[in-house]
C-alpha cells in the first residue's frame, strides 16, 4: 500500500508543478492577481505531496518493506536505524527524490518570502515550476523509487558499507541544499529577465537564496572532504575526483556570483554579468548532476550507470541552459550598463575576483571533462590528476588571496589605494613575519610552505584589521562581519592545507603485538587485535597505545570491518585530534601470527582545513542573518558617510 | 624443455609487479618512491593515485616502483617503464603534446579573455563618477 501512496503523491506533485509553472508565468503579467494566488497555492501543494512521497519512502526503509525494489536493493533488516534512514538517499532513485524535495522547499520559501515584489516572485515560481516538472517527470519515467517487487524477498541486499557513516549521512542533503538552492537563483535571474526587473532590487531579492545555496555548498564540500579524510583511510582530504570537482565548480561560480551581486545590489553595476553568473551557477549544478548520475564518470559516488537516465538529464540540461541563455541574449542587451566607478574601487577588486574565479572554474571544468572529450574524439586515454590541478589552480588561488584583503578596505566607486595599503600594513607585517619564522625554524625549509603561511596570516590579519577599523568607526555590521569571517576562513583552511602537506609524518610497518612504531613526536605501541562485532559487521579491532615522552597519552582502536551481507571489507580509521593536529591510525592486512600492517599519520594542522570551511559557512550565515533580520543595505547614494 | 619453461616462468615472475618490498630501508629512496607513487594513477580505481589507493594492483605497483628503485633505475626510467606497460593513462599529469594543448592552455585562454573583458569594463567605467 505504501508504495502506491508514494506513487500517487508523486503523480499529484507532477500535476501541481505544471500548475505552478503555468500560473507562475501567467502571474508575471501586471495585474494577474488570481494567477499569482494559484501559483502560490500550487507551490505549497507541491511541497506537501513531495514531502509525502519522501516520507512514504523513508517509512518503507524504516520498516524494511522489501516489496519496494529500491529498499530491497539498498537496505537490510540488520542495518542500524540511522543508516536505514540515510539509505533513502544513498541510491539514485532516492537521491533524486531528495533533490526534488529540496527544490520544493526552496520554492515554498520563495513563495512565502515574496521578495522583490509580486510579479518577480510569480515569474520565479513559474521557472521553478518548470524545473520541478522536468525533475518529477524524470523520476517517474526513469527512476521511480516506488516500483514493486513480486514476490518480495525475505531480506534486502544491504548498503555500501563506505556510505554507512555519520559524516556521509549529512553530506548529500547538505550538498543538495546547495546544488538545488542555485535553482532559486536561476529562477530569479530568469524572472528578472522575463519581467525586465533585473535591477538592484532584483539582486537584493535573490541574495538570500544565493547565500543559502552557497552556505550549504560550503558545508557540503567541507563535510565531503572530512569524510574522505577519515573514511578512505589514506589521510588525504581532497582527491580532485571528478565528483568532488562536480561540486567544486558550482561553488566557485556561486562564490563569484555572491561577489558580483554585491556590486549589483549596491550600485547597480555588473547587472548583466550577475544575471549570467546566476544562470551559470545552476547550469554547473545540473552538469554536476549529469556527471554523477549518468555514470559517464565512475567514482565511489555514482550509484547509477544507466544511459537512459544520462540521455534524459542531458536533454533537460540542454533545454534549461539554452532556454535561459536565449532569454538572456534577448533581454540582456536592453539593460543599460550602469557601472560608474574609478580604477581604485571595490568594484575593481570584485571584477578581479570574478576573473580569477572564472579561470579556476575553467581549470576544473577542462581538467574534469578533457579526458572524456579526448577519448571520444581520438580514443586516446589520458588521466588528469592532482598534479595538473595543483599546477593550474594554485596561481589563481594565490592571486585571489593576495587581492582579497583589499576588497573590504576599499569603498565603492572611488577609493585610495594608499589609505587601504596603510590600513593593511599590520596584516602585511604579520604575514611577512610569519613567512620568515616558518622559513627560519620549520623543517623541511620550503618557500612554498612559508608563502602559504604568509598568505594565511595576510587574510586572517586583514579580517582583524577590518574588524578594528570598523569598530572604531562604529560601522560594524553583520554584513561586514560576514566578509571578515568568510575571508578569514579561507586563511584558516590554507594553514591546514600547508601544514598537512609540509609536515605530515607517515609510518607504515608490519608489527607483532608489543612492537612499537615511531611517528613524529609519538611512539605507537601495537597491543594486538581482537574480534569485535557490530550490528551488521564483523571487525578486527586493534588496540594502539600512543606514547609521548614515554607516557601513554591516548589509545586508538582502528578496525578492519567485514560486512557479510554486502561482502565488502572496509577499514575504519581511528583519529585522535588535539585541535591542532591529528593522530591517524589505520589497520591493514593480517600477516599471520598476530602480525598486522599498521599505517599511521601525524597530520599537523589538519583540523584547520575543516575549521576554515566552517568559518566560511559561518560568514555566509552572518550575511544571511543580516538580510533576513534587518533591512537590506541601502544604495550608495543613500548611504551614511560612516563607510 | 621443462627447464626452459621453468626458467621462462621464473623470468616472467621476476618481471611481474609485486616483487618489491613494502618499504625501502633507505629514507632517501623511500621518499623518492612516495613522491613517484603520487605521479601515477591507480588503474582500477577512479581518480586516486597509487599513493592513495587500497586496490591490490596499486599495492603491487607500489612495490614494483620500490623494486625498480632498488635496482638502480632513475625516475625517468621508471616512468618510461610504467608508460610502456600501461600507456599514458597511468600518468596523473598528462604530458604536453598536441593532443593536450587544449587541456593545458584552454584555461589560460579563458583567463586572458576574462581579463580583457574586465579591463574593458574598468576602462569604460572610469571617470563617470564625476559626471
Amino acid at each position: 500500500m505504501t508504495g502506491e501512496i508514494g506513487q500517487l503523491a508523486l503523480s499529484l506533485a507532477l500535476a501541481l508543478s505544471a500548475v505552478m509553472a503555468g500560473a507562475g508565468l501567467a502571474g508575471a503579467e501586471p495585474g494577474a492577481v488570481r494567477a499569482r494566488a494559484i501559483a502560490n497555492g500550487a507551490t505549497m501543494g507541491f511541497l506537501v505531496f513531495v514531502a509525502l512521497a519522501f516520507g512514504v519512502l523513508t517509512y518503507a526503509y524504516i520498516v524494511s518493506d522489501f516489496s519496494i525494489v529500491v529498499v530491497a536493493q539498498n537496505s537490510h533488516t540488520l542495518k542500524p536505524l540511522i543508516y536505514k534512514i540515510t539509505g533513502v538517499w544513498g541510491n539514485h532513485e532516492g537521491s533524486m527524490l531528495l533533490w526534488v524535495l529540496v527544490l520544493a522547499i526552496y520554492a515554498a520559501a520563495m513563495a512565502a518570502a515574496g521578495r522583490g515584489g509580486a510579479r518577480l516572485t510569480s515569474a520565479a515560481l513559474g521557472v521553478q515550476g518548470l524545473l520541478a516538472f522536468a525533475f518529477v517527470l524524470f523520476i517517474l519515467f526513469t527512476s521511480n523509487p516506488f516500483l514493486r517487487l513480486d514476490p518480495p524477498p525475505f531480506e534486502g541486499n544491504g548498503f555500501n558499507p563506505l556510505l554507512q557513516d555519520p559524516g556521509l549521512a549529512m553530506h548529500p542533503p547538505m550538498l543538495y541544499a546547495g546544488y538545488v538552492g542555485l535553482s532559486a537563483t536561476f529562477a530569479y535571474a530568469a524572472a528578472g529577465l522575463i519581467t525586465n526587473q533585473a535591477d538592484a532590487g532584483w539582486a537584493r531579492a535573490a541574495r538570500p537564496f544565493m547565500l543559502a545555496a552557497w552556505i550549504a555548498l560550503t558545508a557540503g564540500i567541507t563535510l565531503g572532504s572530512w569524510w574522505a579524510y577519515y573514511d578512505l583511510g589514506w589521510g588525504g582530504f581532497w582527491f580532485w575526483d571528478p565528483v568532488e570537482n562536480a561540486a567544486l565548480m558550482p561553488w566557485l561560480v556561486a562564490t563569484a556570483l555572491l561577489h558580483s551581486a554585491l556590486a549589483t545590489e549596491r550600485t547597480g553595476a555588473f547587472r548583466v554579468w550577475t544575471l549570467l553568473l546566476s544562470i551559470a551557477a545552476f547550469s554547473f549544478s545540473l552538469i554536476g548532476t549529469f556527471l554523477v548520475r549518468s555514470g559517464v564518470l565512475s567514482s565511489v559516488h555514482s550509484f547509477a550507470n544507466d544511459p537512459t537516465r544520462g540521455a534524459y538529464i542531458l536533454v533537460m540540461i540542454g533545454i534549461a541552459i539554452t532556454g535561459a541563455l536565449a532569454l538572456f541574449a534577448w533581454r540582456a542587451p536592453a539593460l543599460e550598463g550602469g557601472a560608474k566607478f574609478e580604477f581604485v574601487s571595490r568594484e575593481t577588486t570584485l571584477l578581479i575576483n570574478n576573473v580569477l574565479l572564472v579561470y579556476a572554474v575553467a581549470v576544473v571544468f577542462v581538467g574534469t571533462l578533457y579526458p572524456l572529450f579526448l577519448d571520444a574524439v581520438s580514443g586516446t586515454k589520458i588521466s588528469v590528476g592532482a598534479p595538473y590541478f595543483a599546477r593550474l589552480f594554485a596561481p589563481a588561488a594565490v592571486a585571489l588571496i593576495l587581492i582579497v584583503p583589499f576588497g573590504p578596505r576599499l569603498p565603492w566607486q572611488e577609493g585610495s589605494l594608499k589609505a587601504a595599503a596603510r590600513a593593511l600594513l599590520p596584516a602585511l607585517g604579520g604575514a611577512l613575519l610569519a613567512g620568515a619564522l616558518v622559513l627560519a625554524f620549520a623543517a623541511p625549509r620550503s618557500l612554498v610552505v612559508a608563502g602559504s603561511f604568509a598568505l594565511g596570516v595576510w587574510t586572517v590579519g586583514a579580517s582583524a584589521v577590518d574588524f578594528v577599523h570598523r569598530r572604531r568607526a562604529r560601522a560594524l555590521s553583520a554584513a561586514a562581519l560576514a566578509s571578515m569571517l568568510a575571508h578569514a576562513g579561507l586563511g584558516v583552511t590554507l594553514f591546514g592545507i600547508a601544514g598537512v602537506t609540509a609536515w605530515r609524518v607517515e609510518a607504515l610497518d608490519v608489527l607483532a603485538p608489543g612492537q612499537e612504531l615511531a611517528l613524529g613526536p609519538y611512539m605507537l605501541r601495537f597491543d594486538g587485535v581482537r574480534l569485535a562485532n557490530g550490528p551488521n559487521f564483523q571487525a578486527e579491532r586493534a588496540t594502539v597505545t600512543a606514547l609521548r615522552g614515554g607516557k601513554a597519552v591516548t589509545t586508538l582502536y582502528p578496525e578492519q570491518r567485514f560486512y557479510p551481507v554486502e561482502r565488502q571489507a572496509i577499514s575504519d580509521t581511528a583519529i585522535r585530534t588535539t585541535g591542532y593536529s591529528d593522530l591517524y591510525v589505520a589497520l591493514g592486512d593480517d600477516r599471520g601470527g598476530g602480525r598486522f600492517v599498521l599505517r599511521a599519520y601525524y597530520n599537523p594542522l589538519a583540523p584547520f582545513i575543516w575549521f576554515g570551511g566552517a568559518i566560511m559557512a559561518l560568514g555566509g550565515f552572518a550575511s544571511l542573518w543580516s538580510r533576513v533580520r534587518f533591512r537590506a543595505p541601502r544604495r550608495v547614494g543613500e548611504m551614511a558617510p560612516a563607510e | 624443455m621443462i627447464r626452459a619453461l621453468a626458467l621462462a616462468a621464473l623470468l616472467a615472475a621476476g618481471a611481474l609487479p609485486g616483487t618489491g618490498p613494502e618499504k625501502l630501508s633507505d629514507p632517501a629512496q623511500e621518499a623518492r618512491a612516495v613522491a613517484l607513487q603520487k605521479e601515477f594513477r591507480c588503474l582500477v580505481c577512479q581518480g586516486e593515485s597509487l599513493d592513495e589507493s587500497n586496490a591490490t594492483l596499486a599495492g603491487d605497483l607500489r612495490r614494483l616502483i620500490r623494486a625498480r628503485i632498488e635496482a638502480g633505475d632513475s625516475n625517468e626510467q621508471i616512468e618510461h617503464y610504467l608508460v610502456s606497460r600501461y600507456g599514458e593513462f597511468i600518468l596523473m599529469k598528462p604530458p604536453l603534446e598536441p593532443d593536450t594543448y587544449a587541456l593545458w592552455y584552454g584555461p589560460l585562454l579563458v583567463f586572458l579573455i576574462g581579463a580583457g573583458v574586465a579591463g574593458t569594463v574598468i576602462w569604460r567605467a572610469r571617470g563617470k563618477t564625476s559626471e
